[in-house]
């Protein structure tokens, strides 16, 4: 099975992504998680102004069978919540790098970003289970 | 109407094709599915099953079980206090309302209809006298507060029952009030918090629990307010000694184990697993919803575990009733005795019964539920209990171990057994060698079990084994449809080798094909009137 | 074995077939140090004897009283057809509905359980799955908790003593507070204290009071929700079910949580239970509501079916994270309770409250007649206190004479010298005009 990992994005070891615009990074999950957490039902994400920690829990996602804790790639404050995805958290399937975006954040360390794992190693961690 | 009635022609074939499919996965059922006969629920025609009673409902019908009270009933009551609108029940007459149940019930599997080797909830056979013995007025009619010695009955067969549960388990006292196994997890975890603190021993926030066990386990300890703590399983399918161990320590308040286990094992290392939680100044709670396995062979008290619930829904027949009520006693040590729920019933010296009053157990962890306990469902357990009497309730671990088994090693014919026998009443099997040769997963298997007349068994638990089938025949299922429901899960993987679309199909003779599940999760719909709208009728 | 199918020849077939023996083998896996031997209970005793048994303990309880006692379980006509359909072998031996396909009549029976009682309640949202009034309070109590993610819940002393008691347990585990509000003289919660006490000290999570309330009174639920709602709190409504086909609705009034007792719908008494948790509350708050729900959905062929659905939220998924440990769907009560509505219908239930009102004040005028006035001013639907010198005496002296006098408050109070005269007595549709005449002879009796 391949999936789409594009070229241009971070991502961690619990399947979320990144993309930096300057300051700020926008945050959602990678296909992969999507495809393997199956039709997601609901998406519980933080308040505008809220404070992400690193590594922290800032949400939930929720498929048909299972439920899963959302970890922040950085630290940094929300600017901007997906609000589509309270009607349509589908889009999570259908558009996980696009439409189905989850936070974007003012981040503390922008440089951090360095540290996360790239496409080619990210295709490493999910081909090695 | 400009609709029109043509559709594309790869729509057509798509349809034409799965109609087919359908009927070929009909036609692949054997004729004479189980030793019972045919079993299962009846097909649905046409857009829906059953109408709502909502949808039935005509303005005018029903009514007049009671006789009507004066017009002025409700004159003390000031209208700021009245409800604006009346409450849009249905208005049906009572043959109307039978036959929707009826056809409603008709929709449903059953232990009464068939096979359900449904592991780890114990689908034995509900004896009819228990039925009967609950709802003699004498039990159905007497009111919860009533003063005791108008209460002599109930109270007498409910102080037997605890002693009898003490007995079964080794332990010292028993409390009946918890209302389900869920509940007995919350009861016996509180009480344990209880003696922890009664020690000065406030450190104590962590509640151990293996990678198998059940979610109740790890929720309740959240419930209580305790970090729960995951132990891995050793590849024997026990707890692993040397994780658990490790994870003890001076922060452990309890250790909650399931014994026989999820995976149907007993857990061979008690005695050392006992010893280090002890060691540690923890305590062992015992998840009972396994003593199906191992009446009169081994007593929790008397093996050391200090707290344990019963199932009566599972291990003593009282009915599972589409999910409830059950009921949840719990067993304890003489340590946790004083910190049980109360009242407890006991008995005075003349021989006569009562409730306890507040004061006899001041260290009391306080109530769990109102007044004490679902005694309708108590009185079905100890007529289950008496019924068999200690001979026989040893007779039913023997033959529901004997039968689980049996039937471990046919369905082992065709699926992989994670873990070497002997089981105890229930067994895991995994469709993992299945699905890698076929792509045909648990969840299929389960739906076309449906389709050869069997309740498909617990799947996707434990959580420890991949493509999990979690099998439970109980005593209560002769030898005639253990074999057939073998047959059923070889003909099965049979299929899944030739024709894999007759199983992704499935199940095609059920009341309903497969469910849009995702859809209802998005967009709850958790009431008829939204469905229906402004046509819904409502009562003037 | 009196159920097991397994003849001699099956026995031996099976241990062949496993190459053993006996079926000693299969337990050599418990260690010989901790196995069992038996057990010591009484013998087998087979049916004929066992019904005796059964009988004769069943007789041995009094049912056959004047009974005047609510205090949360109500003495209600129960038509005939409700046992009927319970009786069903389909319903009771059925499990969870793990597998829709093969489960639609408990699942549509849920559904239609969840209509109901959002039509009596006045809220969308239904759950099933609670084990009693008791219960179902102290999870309402949870969800104000998690809703807000403060700590400290206040609840009127005017609220049925059990729930009261199992929600400070269910609240011992965490860092929560359930702090209690004062009564008036007539009966109603002390507003003026639920004032100050949201504007003073840690802030608020809930506020629960009763309707009608434990001593029988209507509370003044609308300005009480306002006042919750004004310091962020939720307001949590404690009602009886059958009283909801004539009382405003929590809806109404602004409840953000309804719980209670659901026994009065078509449930026996049984001295405590199997019994009905209610709870509903709002759309904002389906996440919070812990339990079974089931939604409406179709199947691949379109047909409109059921399924069990906000599942992530339950246990065996979320496991410690799960809103609550509930695994119950109360399923059979739920059906009964849907039986019942089915049956009676909406001017039933109405007739069965106001019939209840109807005999409550004949009794009120009875007892105030034979010497034990009301206690309290407050409206009633359909239980009161009466003032009665040493309440627990007389209550005993009148089981003497065949009437259940109710409640001596004494029991739930027993620090409150102004309810240690009371007892809480109630009245629906079944008692009868010979019934109160009985209790008002008897205590004329007892207090001459």
């Amino acid at each position: 099975m391949t999936v789409e990992v594009p070229e241009e994005l971070r991502y961690t070891k619990d399947h979320e992504w990144l993309r930096r615009e300057g300051d700020e990074g926008v945050i959602g999950i990678t296909a992969y998680a999507a495809d393997e957490l199956g039709d997601i039902v609901f998406v519980e994400l933080p308040g505008v102004g809220k404070r992400l920690e690193k590594s922290a829990s800032f949400g939930v996602i929720e498929s048909v069978k299972t439920a899963s804790d959302l970890y922040a790639p950085v630290a940094g404050e929300v600017v901007a919540v997906n609000d589509a995805l309270t009607g349509s958290p589908e889009l999570v399937n259908s558009d996980p790098y696009r439409d189905g975006w989850m936070l974007r954040v003012r981040m503390d360390d922008p440089a951090a970003t360095e540290a996360l794992l790239d496409a080619d190693a990210y295709r490493a961690q999910i081909a090695g289970g | 109407m400009t609709e029109t009635l043509e559709r594309p022609a790869a729509a057509q074939a798509a349809e034409a094709e799965a109609a087919d499919i359908v009927a070929r996965a009909l036609a692949h059922l054997p004729d004479r599915v189980t030793p019972e006969g045919t079993l299962g629920p009846r097909r649905a025609v046409g857009a829906m099953l059953q109408y709502t009673l909502a949808e039935l409902s005509r303005a005018g019908r029903g009514g007049d079980k009671i006789p009507h009270p004066p017009k002025d009933a409700l004159d003390g009551i000031p209208m700021s206090q009245r409800r604006a609108e009346p409450p849009a029940l249905p208005e049906l007459n009572e043959p109307e309302v039978i036959r929707h149940f009826v056809n409603l019930s008709h929709l449903n599997y059953s232990v009464d209809g068939g096979f359900y080797p449904l592991g780890s909830c114990t689908m034995k056979y509900n004896p009819k006298i228990n039925e009967w013995a609950a709802r003699l007025p004498g039990f159905a009619a007497l009111h919860p507060l009533a003063p005791d010695a108008a209460s002599q009955g109930t109270l007498e067969l409910l102080f037997e029952l605890q002693e009898m549960l003490a007995e079964i388990s080794g332990m010292d006292a028993v409390t009946l009030q918890p209302a389900a196994g869920a509940h007995g997890e919350l009861t016996g975890i509180l009480l344990i918090r209880a003696y922890h603190l009664s020690r000065g021993d406030t450190e104590r926030q962590e509640v151990i629990v293996p990678d198998s066990s059940h979610g109740t386990n790890p929720a309740t300890a959240s419930m209580a307010g305790f970090r729960t703590v995951t132990v891995p399983s050793a590849p024997d399918g026990g707890v692993d000694l040397d994780a658990l161990r490790a994870a003890l320590g001076p922060k452990t308040a309890a250790v909650m184990l399931t014994n026989p286990s999820t995976l149907g094992l007993f857990e061979r290392r008690i005695h050392e697993l006992l010893d280090a939680v002890h060691d540690a100044g923890a305590l062992a709670y015992m998840d009972g919803a396994n003593m199906n396995a191992v009446l009169g062979k081994f007593r929790p008290g008397s093996a050391g575990f200090d707290v344990m619930h019963f199932n009566l829904h599972k291990t003593f027949s009282t009915p599972h009733g589409g999910g409830g009520p059950g009921a949840g006693p719990v067993a304890v040590r003489k340590h946790l005795a004083p910190f049980l729920p109360s009242p407890m019933i006991v008995r005075d010296d003349d021989g006569s019964y009562r409730l306890e009053r507040e004061a006899e157990r001041p260290a009391s962890i306080g109530r769990v539920r109102a007044y004490q306990g679902s005694a309708g469902v108590l009185v079905r357990a100890y007529t289950y209990i008496r019924a068999h009497g200690g001979s026989g309730l040893v007779e039913v671990s023997e033959d529901a171990v004997l039968a689980a088994n049996y039937l471990r090693k046919r369905v082992g014919e065709a699926y992989e057994l994670p873990y070497d026998g002997p089981c105890k009443h229930e067994f895991v099997a995994t469709a993992r060698p299945l699905r890698d040769a076929t792509g045909i997963r648990t969840l299929d298997v389960a739906k076309r079990l449906i389709d050869y007349g069997y309740h498909p068994p617990t799947i996707y638990f434990p959580l420890i084994v991949d493509e999990c089938l979690l099998i439970e025949p109980t005593e209560t299922e002769s030898l005639e449809t253990l074999d057939a429901f073998a047959d059923a899960l070889l003909a099965i993987a049979d299929e899944a080798r030739h024709s894999p679309e007759l199983i992704h199909a499935a199940p095609v003779t059920a009341p309903v094909r497969r469910l849009d599940e995702a859809t209802a999760a998005r967009k709850p719909e958790l009431h008829w009137r939204p469905m229906t709208g402004a046509e819904t009728p409502c009562p003037s | 074995m009196p159920y097991g199918p397994h003849t001699t020849d099956d026995r031996a077939l099976m241990l062949a077939a496993l190459g053993i023996d006996s079926v000693a083998v299969l337990f050599e896996d418990i260690p010989a140090s901790v196995r069992a031997n038996g057990l010591d209970l009484p013998p087998p005793e087979p049916e004929l004897l066992l019904s005796h048994r059964l009988e004769r303990l069943a007789a041995r309880n009094q049912v056959g009283l004047a009974g005047f006692l609510g205090a949360g379980v109500y003495r209600h006509f129960i038509p005939a057809a409700v046992d009927q359909v319970v009786s069903r072998g389909e319903f009771y031996t059925a499990y969870t509905p793990y597998q829709p396909e093969v489960s639609q009549g408990t699942l549509q029976t849920i559904f239609e359980y969840q209509s109901l009682l959002a039509e009596l309640t006045g809220l969308p949202v239904v759950s099933a799955s609670h084990y009693d009034g008791a219960a179902a309070t102290a999870e309402a109590a949870l969800m104000t908790i998690r809703a807000t993610g403060r700590d400290r819940v206040l609840v009127s002393r005017a609220v049925h003593r059990h729930y009261v008691d199992t929600t400070r347990t269910y609240l011992s585990g965490g860092r929560h507070r359930l702090e209690e509000l004062p009564t008036n003289p007539d009966g109603t919660t002390d507003l003026g204290a639920l004032e100050r006490a949201l504007s003073e000290g840690e802030p608020v999570a809930g506020v629960m009071l009763g309707q009608p309330n434990a001593f029988g009174v209507l509370e003044e639920m609308a300005e009480a929700a306002r006042l919750t709602h004004g310091a962020g709190a939720r307001f949590v409504a404690i009602v009886e079910p059958v009283s909801l086909a004539v009382l405003a609705t929590p809806g109404e009034y602004g409840a953000d949580i309804a719980a209670g007792e659901g026994q009065p719908l078509g449930i026996s008494p049984q001295y405590g239970g199997p019994y009905l948790g209610v709870l509903a509350t709002t759309q904002e708050l389906i996440r919070q509501i812990p339990g079974r729900l089931v939604g409406r959905t179709l199947d691949l062929e379109g047909r409109r079916a059921y399924v069990m659905t906000l599942r992530a939220r339950e246990q065996d998924i979320r496991r410690d994270k799960a809103a609550s440990n509930i695994c119950t769907n109360q399923a059979l009560c739920a059906l009964a309770a849907t039986t019942y509505l089915a049956v009676i219908g909406p001017h039933g239930l109405r007739d069965v409250a106001a019939g209840g009102a109807a005999a409550a004040r004949r009794l009120e005028k009875a007892l105030a007649a034979a010497g034990a006035p009301r206690l309290h001013s407050a409206p009633y639907l359909n239980e009161f206190c009466v003032r009665v010198p040493d309440a627990r005496r007389v209550h005993g002296e009148l089981l003497d004479r065949g009437v259940l006098a109710g409640l001596a408050l004494a029991r739930w109070y027993p620090d409150d010298p102004e309810l240690s005269d009371a007892l809480l007595v109630c009245a629906t549709e079944v008692t009868t005009h010979e019934e109160i005449e009985r209790f008002a002879t008897a205590l004329g009796e007892v207090l001459a």
